[in-house]
């Protein structure tokens, strides 16, 4: 990949920044996307009763304060052949989770990684991770040398491969917590 | 898709431009002009390889909510389960995994307080349990799909 992962890390925390009435006009009028004209923000403009200086002014505030996570091309990863859908499930223990998450997300065939509570005793796992790779061989590959290069061998683990995908909005809101 | 449309793919999944000529300044980086990059653009929306063009906004920051839930459904009445979780506008993909725990999929509501009801409801319409799993903490990774 061209760009190296730019590993950062959070608690879940309520974070709200204020969003105003216009800012709300303005990301519902782009939810399904930007105009394909040279000046798409003039244009968005028009349909909000902003000024283009405004729209980009807001867009860039949203941006910054992460209410706009990304900006650009959404793909469609099973049409890039990106066809085995792996989502990779760990018991591992509670003091050790941050570490090990931040490991794991270092990968940069590593797309999601999140703690999640275990719901024992049906559901002993606590920590995911998706890797998304154009084979299961290629998955259970980089799924090895993960497991080796984070020292994982002695962690319970299991691979839920996907075997069907019913439904895959263009998701406007993000995290796609599986995507 | 060319060398030209991977570039496009491999290096606009974020940090498209804010300023006035936002098409002219990605394209200058990929060295297009303007309008070839908004033409193959429109290409590769039209023939599915993009879902879409434009933002990804971070749910809980806008009052929202989004969760993981999963479900353990006997094989025999996958299909039928599957229908009625599907038909919740609320579900936002769904997939089918390889497990005891067989059914995977995302809740996006318009306030937290909305993905209790809403798995309350699945729970009723199906007969089924429905686990939810939300996320307590995230490992950012560089999201990159490269082709």
């Amino acid at each position: 990949m061209s760009e190296l992962s730019v590993i950062k890390h959070s608690l879940v925390t309520p974070h709200r920044p204020q969003v105003d009435e216009a800012d709300r006009r303005l990301l519902a009028a782009i939810q399904h996307g930007l105009p394909l004209v040279p000046r798409p923000y003039a244009e968005i403009a028009a349909w909000t009763g902003l000024s283009e200086e405004e729209v980009i002014a807001r867009l860039t505030r949203l941006k910054d304060n992460g209410v706009i996570r990304r900006f650009g091309v959404v793909v469609r990863h099973h049409e890039l052949g990106y066809s085995a859908n792996a989502m990779v499930v760990w018991d591992v223990p509670d003091e050790q989770v941050t570490e090990l998450g931040r490991c794991l997300a270092g990968f940069d065939f590593i797309t999601l990684c999140y703690r999640r509570p275990r719901r024992l005793p049906q559901w002993r796992y606590n920590l995911y991770c998706m890797i998304h790779g154009k084979s299961r061989d290629e998955a259970l590959a980089q799924l090895e040398w993960m497991v080796n290069h984070c020292g994982l061998q002695s962690l319970p683990h299991e691979v839920l491969f996907s075997r069907r995908r019913f439904k895959q909005r263009g998701a406007v809101y993000s995290n796609h917590e599986d995507r | 898709m060319d060398a030209t449309d991977r570039d496009i793919v491999n290096n606009l999944q974020g940090g498209f431009p804010l300023c006035e000529r936002p098409y002219a300044e990605a394209a200058a980086k990929l060295g297009l002009n303007e309008d070839e990059l908004i033409r193959r653009v429109e290409a590769l929306l039209e023939n599915g390889t993009l879902t879409r063009f434009g933002p990804m906004y971070h749910a809980e920051r806008l009052g929202g909510a989004l969760t993981l839930a999963a479900m353990k459904i006997p094989p025999q009445d996958f299909e039928r389960v599957a229908q009625i979780v599907n038909g919740f506008p609320e579900v936002a993909h769904n997939y089918e995994r390889e497990h005891d725990f067989n059914m995977w999929f995302v809740l996006a509501t318009e306030t937290p307080q909305r993905i209790s009801e809403i798995i309350g409801a699945i729970e009723q319409a199906t007969g089924y349990t429905v686990y939810n799993m939300p996320k307590l903490e995230e490992f950012f990774v560089g999201l990159r799909f490269e082709v």
